[in-house]
């Protein structure tokens, strides 16, 4: 079970984010960016099939700040291989990024899984597991919470809103969206991290081709305006009920 | 009382026989002192003795794999009860403890997320490093930051993680101010720059993360000019005094309720407002059994006008841990599900048993911690918990 783990880098939200003076970017002065939760959870479960099934796992991720370190990290839990992607031109899209993706993964394939989180901060949409699968003409799985390799398939569980889970039997190799892991993401000590700076090697390939010009344009990004306005509905449930739908009448919205 | 710094730090499991300290080891007698004074020597798998027994006969790794020590909150409790004068807490149970956490094959998650944090954000709840000193905007007297004033001080406040971010440390921070101000003390404090100084890393195993914070830590408090420190760090005080001067950081280091007690003549006559507070004093583990501090947190309290003190029934040496030393702290949620007792509860049931109105405290973990105690017991309109800083504060003449 040889697994490729596709690996991004967000902003952390812990810091307040800032809109830049150009008013489309963030600000970066103070921008640090972690490694996108789904992201580790699809690190975790390639992790969690290689206990179980043997192989490796290759770890991929476009340059960005403090890369290193979350690709020594990831190898420190378990990662066989890191490779970087380098050279990335600015200003890409989920869109053209996940086309970088897919070219430099073409190009370390053969693999069973292509592995990567189902939605990033910045790609609420979901879509970038979506592009690379097609990109590499592979079956797509979003929404992933457990798979079980058996031979050429896959077993894979999706979750469905109102906690609905659905099975699926995937052909590999395909690409999965994963939206959780089997079990949380693993703790790894500071000094296991420390020994791979020491001793392993991150391997980089550059940016394969062009991808073409971005499709989507940003034109403003702006924080969400502060209001501050609540309204209490007093009375028996009945009472504050009766009010509930005349406000939503007069708003037309019933 | 403490094994010398410098030998504790280069004794290893593999060299162990051959320190002194590893003699000492030797010569346990398996007298199960200390796991009758283990709070949790009830629970433990492998208690002291028992580590040390298995240890001498080369079977270790049916400890580690045991995890058991994940139970040990480093209280120092056996230590000092060892008869043979064994170092404990000090050297062997971190060593242990060392060695089961690299083989955890799941790090119980309220612990993990905070030695994360920890490395991250230089705090374990995951707040912003850039709003470690936004308390100071609250503080009634002036409080000057290092990286904006560079002038030489007196005192290093280190202020600690809990102290700067929870908002019941942030009570402690704003009194311990206005008693340095109401004593003419010249302090300034090292604000965003300041991170954990990683005493709980150490004593839950993690000794990469406490390395990454201490190395961080020197740099930085290498940088300015200052007589002493202070912190309000209970255990980043016990760090600095034992595990950071093997790293050539030799600097004097005081806690504030020390600190206070050695000022309070200076102190007392501006101690004007009568409290009338019936007050039982919890001993910190690293303050009192680790380091003696049992009378300057006392007179501290005395000294305060309408304050009468009451001891619970397990006091000084025998005070019995809150439960968060050794990364305990993020652990209960793993003890509950084991089915273990929190023993912020056991403690808290005792201070009630004392008919006392105010718990009072000198570990900025406490305070949250028996705050929440006292409401899972039902106690929390019977007593209040205070640190002595913020009772001494409150006793200011304003």
């Amino acid at each position: 079970m040889n697994t490729l783990v596709l690996l991004k880098m967000v902003p952390d939200v812990v810091e307040e984010l800032e809109v830049a003076a150009d008013g489309k970017s963030l600000d970066t002065s103070f921008l640090r960016t972690i490694i996108n939760e789904r992201d580790d959870h699809a690190l975790e479960q390639a992790l969690l099939l290689k206990e179980r099934h043997g192989g490796k796992v290759t770890v991929v991720a476009l340059d960005a700040p403090d890369i290193d370190d979350t690709l020594f990290a990831a190898m420190a839990k378990g990662a066989d291989r890191a490779v970087k992607i380098t050279d990335v031109p600015e200003g890409l899209t989920t869109q053209t990024a996940a086309k970088l993706c897919a070219q430099a993964l073409a190009g370390l394939l053969p693999a069973d899984l292509i592995l990567t989180g189902v939605q990033a901060l910045d790609d609420l949409d979901g879509l970038s597991a979506a592009i690379v699968a097609h990109q590499l003409g592979l079956p797509y799985i979003g929404v992933v919470t457990g798979v079980t390799a058996d031979g050429p398939t896959a077993t894979v569980i999706k979750e469905f809103a109102g906690g609905v889970r659905g099975e699926f039997a995937v052909t590999l190799p395909a690409v999965l969206g994963v939206q959780a892991a089997e079990k949380p993401p693993r703790y790894v000590p500071v000094a296991k991290v420390r020994a791979m700076m020491k001793t392993q090697k991150i391997e980089t390939v550059p940016v394969a081709g062009d991808v073409g010009a971005a499709t989507i344009e940003v034109r403003q990004l702006a924080k969400p305006v502060v209001s501050s306005h609540a309204e209490m509905l007093e009375g028996s449930p009945e009472e504050a009920a009766a009010k509930l739908v005349e406000r939503l009448a007069q708003r037309g919205l019933i | 009382m403490a094994v010398i710094a410098e030998e504790a730090n280069e004794i290893t499991l593999e060299n162990l026989w051959k320190t002194a300290e590893g003699q000492r080891v030797l010569s346990c007698m398996q007298c199960g002192m200390c796991v009758g004074t283990c709070p949790y020597g009830d629970v433990m798998d492998y208690p002291p003795r028992r580590i040390i027994g298995m240890l001498k006969e080369g079977e270790l790794d049916t400890v580690l794999r045991s995890n058991s020590l994940l139970t040990c909150v480093t209280c120092y409790a056996c230590m000092t009860k060892c008869p043979r004068g064994i170092k404990l807490t000090e050297v062997l149970l971190p060593l242990v403890k060392e060695l089961t956490f690299v083989q955890l094959s799941d790090v119980p998650s309220e612990l993990q997320r905070a030695l994360e944090n920890t490395l991250r954000y230089g705090n374990p709840m995951g707040e912003s490093p850039r709003k470690r000193a936004d308390w100071v905007k609250t503080s009634k007297v002036p409080i000057r930051i290092l990286h904006q004033d560079r002038r030489p001080t007196d005192v290093l406040w280190f202020v600690e993680c809990y102290t700067s971010y929870h908002p019941r440390g942030q009570d402690n921070c704003r009194a311990t101010a206005r008693l340095f101000h109401a004593l003419g003390i010249d302090f300034a404090i090292l604000g965003n720059e300041e991170k954990c100084a990683g005493e709980a890393a150490r004593m839950v195993g993690e000794s990469g993360l406490f390395d990454t914070l201490m190395d961080y830590n020197i740099k930085v408090l290498e940088k300015y000019e200052y007589n002493r420190i202070v912190t309000s760090g209970a255990h980043a005080y016990d760090t600095f005094k034992y595990q950071y001067p093997p790293r050539g950081f030799h600097r004097p280091v005081e806690h504030t309720t020390p600190f206070f007690a050695r000022h309070l003549d200076q102190l007392k006559p501006k101690l004007t407002k009568k409290l009338n507070y019936t007050v039982t004093y919890h001993d910190a583990c690293v303050l009192g059994r680790h380091n003696g501090f049992y009378d300057e947190p006392r007179r501290l309290l005395a000294a305060i006008p309408g304050v009468r003190l009451v001891e619970m029934e397990h006091n000084r040496a025998n005070s019995i841990c809150c439960g968060g030393g050794g990364g305990g702290m993020w652990l209960d949620t793993y003890y509950k599900m084991k089915g273990y007792e929190r023993l912020s509860e056991r403690r808290i049931k005792e201070a009630l048993n004392t008919g006392a109105d105010v718990l009072a405290v000198s570990c900025p973990y406490e305070v949250s911690r028996f705050e929440d105690a006292l409401k899972t017991v039902g106690g929390d309109k019977k007593m209040i918990v205070r640190d002595v800083t913020e009772l001494l504060a409150e006793a200011l003449e304003e």
